[in-house]
């Protein structure tokens, strides 16, 4: 088995399956519970909040623990909507981001806050001369993904931070959920207020996930209830998966250092052997993050190439896991190259540190042997 | 380019005479301990100063630690350059440009030691000063009230430049004045009487009275957590847990509710003397502010001190609760403290303590109650623990987890 699906989701470390179980058995507290057992609890959440805090060099009062991405983001964008809406109900997202801010930002839209969605060039990144331009009096938050989960364009946190700094009205959000791990950034540097980190991107367990709220900053909860996590979201917490999500966070950050180059050199295999197929249009920028490639065979329908790797053992996606089973293009391609035919036929390679080079020499091989079969039988 | 020294000025030891060689080793041991892990750094030092030659640490890094060492007054990061007037030039842009405040006035002050350097003050001043309008935007020579001074030094074997002036910590070099036990409680204020001490030069020790299962693990925890705060300062902190319950729990029976509370304080206080003796320390350090609360009263203090002729220190006597808070904000225990945990100090609170006890009255009332073998029990069972900043103070088995 080859699996090319890591964007979608990461297969957790072993260890941090030992660590989730562990905690499920040994140290089932409450947190919030006052005896011994809740105390005990307690304890792993707040050497969990501290590693992370570590790890991502930030305070432990600014890590609060969601149920992911998708969570996060909502929470994030609601939340600092929601919260200062009496300073202005303008807000500004880009035209590529993940389902979970764009549905969001629709939301609010629907609330009467006025969206500004930047476009994106043919490398898939927005322009800080946009942004700077679309800025108004009453605008109140920026959010922009820092890695594009489609295609791996990269946006230019740092600089986009750096114009908003002259802006201290305005939130600037980040969906961290792709790049931490891949691509650095430093949350403080680029005057980042929120953040949002998924547990099962990077080898972690489904249902965890950090959203970084900079101190000072306030926003809505989207959950009443028993007031954990400083009332910013209610709920028990999930120590078993909150400590599970600081070791593979520690274990994914030691290998992005020792091991981005390993990603980078499977991604140059990729790059060039994807474009000596005939047929093959590579999308992802060459400058893009190291774990993602994405490329169009137009004409023929992802979902069957899709399905003819799998026979072959490779296993790849179409468009972003959560728009996949819409069966419509890809949105940030098509923003990209606006080609409709294009955008219908996308396939999605994503990497992680288990990759080797072998194994995409061998995805190389079989995508070229399903597109030279398919298009005989389709065309 | 890059800075090759930071100039350290002493505070206050520059006043002491003969004991001044004390001080400076003091305050020398205390910058090595901070700068341990940063190799290649050289001390030097001579009577108002001391210097840190560099080599290839990076000058930020060291600043903002030795900002932690009391004793020091101020801090100036220094370059030295060749004798050679382009040389100085390029490094006297360098200097400007790394300034981390703003600057929009300047001024030079050269001073030219070695009179045998081709140029003169005044040309000095003028060839810099050129140098520095035309390269970088905005900047304006102002030699009344500049934003920044440029302090250049011309002598014989090279040129210095500075200027930049860090505030350090003040105070005196820590374990310069000697040893004191601080009444560390988990409140907002025993932690920042307990650095203020610090500050002064006082070596410190803690003592925590814990009252299980009156107080729950969470309280020591919290406290061990402050003590860890307090141990940045010098790499390590000692606290002393006494276990207290018995103490409380015959208080409550024997001593009417009204005069609970001065029994209570005085019995740590006779507590707190005997450790203080075993541990060779010369005072006691309390977080008391007058008036804050009913033990804090004058008339209770003057109750509660009688159990001992021992100085009691109390840093933050005429501090009002806000300034309290706002140091506590700075150093970083406010958080910590406010943590909603019972203490021994809130556990057993009557619902109307006196707010002016008499000494006859709590001498009275004591005096039918044998505490001396508790006294002698809860010394033996002293539980003494040396925390270090970040702490985990996790079990082995829980550490595995992460």
């Amino acid at each position: 088995m080859i699996y090319l699906d890591n964007s979608a989701t990461t297969k957790p470390y072993p260890e941090v399956i030992e660590s989730f179980v562990k905690v499920s058995t040994d140290y089932f507290g409450n947190p919030s519970s006052l005896h011994g057992i809740g105390t005990q609890a307690e304890k792993l959440l707040s050497t969990a909040r501290k590693q992370i805090a570590d790890l991502l060099k930030v305070k432990s009062a600014e890590v609060f623990f969601t149920s992911g991405g998708t969570e996060g983001n909502n929470l994030a964008i609601k939340g600092a909507a929601l919260a200062n809406q009496n300073r202005g109900k303008h807000i500004i997202t880009t035209s590529i981001e993940h389902p979970s801010v764009m549905e969001a930002f629709q939301v609010l839209s629907e609330q009467g806050f006025a969206v500004t969605y930047l476009p994106v060039d043919a490398t898939g990144r927005v322009s800080v001369v946009d942004l700077e331009k679309a800025l108004r009096e009453d605008t109140i938050l920026v959010s922009i993904m820092h890695v594009n989960n489609e295609v791996g364009s990269i946006q230019p946190i740092a600089e986009i931070g750096e114009l908003l700094k002259h802006y201290p009205q305005i939130l600037f959000h980040v969906d961290h959920v792709q790049g931490i791990g891949k691509v650095d950034l430093s949350l403080a540097d680029a005057g980042i207020d929120l953040c949002t980190i998924s547990g099962h991107k990077l080898h972690g367990l489904k249902g965890t996930g950090v959203l970084y709220i900079r101190q000072g900053v306030r926003i809505a909860p989207l959950f009443s209830g028993g007031n954990q996590e400083s009332q910013f979201r209610s709920g028990t917490e999930n120590v078993a998966g909150i400590v599970a999500l600081a070791k593979a966070m520690r274990i994914s950050l030691t290998n992005c250092m020792l091991y981005t180059h390993k990603l980078k050199e499977i991604r140059t295999v990729f790059y060039h052997g994807l474009q000596e197929i005939d047929g093959v249009q590579v999308n992802s920028p060459v400058d893009g993050a190291p774990h993602i490639i994405n490329f169009s065979v137009p004409g023929l329908k992802s979902e069957v190439l899709l399905h003819e790797l799998e026979t072959e053992g490779v296993y790849v996606s179409t468009t972003s896991a959560c728009s996949s089973k819409k069966r419509t293009a890809s949105k940030t391609v098509l923003e990209m190259y606006r080609n409709q035919e294009r955008a219908e036929s996308v396939i999605r390679i994503s990497t992680s540190f288990h990759n080797e080079i072998e194994e995409a020499k061998q995805a190389i091989d079989a995508i070229g042997r399903a597109v030279a079969k398919l298009e005989k039988v389709m065309r | 380019m890059k800075f090759d020294h930071i100039i350290i000025r002493y505070g206050e030891i520059s006043t002491k005479k003969r004991n001044r060689k004390a001080f400076v080793a003091k305050m020398r041991r205390h910058i090595l301990w901070s700068l341990k892990d940063i190799p290649n750094i050289e001390l030097t030092a001579n009577r108002e100063r001391m210097y840190i030659i560099l080599h290839d640490a990076d000058h930020k890094e060291v600043i903002a630690r030795l900002q932690g060492v009391f004793g020091i007054q101020s801090l100036s990061p220094a370059l030295k350059v060749e004798r050679d007037i382009e040389k100085i030039k390029e490094a006297a842009l360098y200097y400007m440009n790394q300034l981390s405040d703003p600057v929009h006035t300047f001024k030079i002050t050269t001073k030219r030691a070695d009179k045998e350097f081709p140029y003169v003050t005044n040309e000095v001043n003028h060839l810099l000063g050129g140098h520095l309008l035309r390269n970088i935007d905005g900047l304006k020579v102002d030699v009344k009230n500049p934003d920044f001074n440029l302090l250049v030094e011309i002598r014989r074997e090279a040129v210095y430049l500075t200027g930049e002036i860090v505030p350090g910590a003040g105070g005196l070099p820590y374990g310069s004045s000697g040893k004191a036990m601080l009444m560390l409680s988990g409140g907002i204020d025993s932690p920042v009487a307990g650095y203020l001490s610090m500050k002064r030069g006082l070596e410190v020790e803690a003592i925590h009275f814990y009252s299980p299962p009156f107080t729950s693990e969470r309280s020591r925890q919290k406290v061990l957590d402050l003590a860890a705060k307090l141990a940045e300062v010098t790499g390590s902190f000692k606290v002393h847990i006494v276990p207290f319950t018995d103490i409380q729990v015959l208080i409550q029976k024997q001593v009417p509710d009204n005069y609970s509370m001065t029994t209570t304080r005085r019995l740590m206080l006779r507590l707190a003397d005997q450790i203080r003796e075993r541990n060779h320390a010369l005072a006691i350090i309390t977080g008391e502010s007058l008036g804050q609360v009913a033990s804090q009263t004058m008339s209770s203090m003057f109750a509660i001190n009688e159990v001992t002729n021992t100085p009691i220190l109390r840093p933050l006597i005429a501090m009002d609760k806000l300034e309290i808070i706002d140091l506590a904000q700075k150093l970083d225990t406010f958080e910590i403290s406010n943590l909603p945990y019972e203490d021994c100090c809130t556990v057993f609170t009557p619902a109307s303590p006196k707010t002016q006890p008499k000494r006859e009255k709590v001498n009275y009332y004591e005096s039918f109650v044998e505490f001396e073998p508790l006294i002698e029990k809860a010394i033996q069972n002293i539980e003494t623990i040396t925390v270090v900043p970040n702490q985990q103070t996790i079990e082995k088995e829980m550490e595995e987890l992460f």
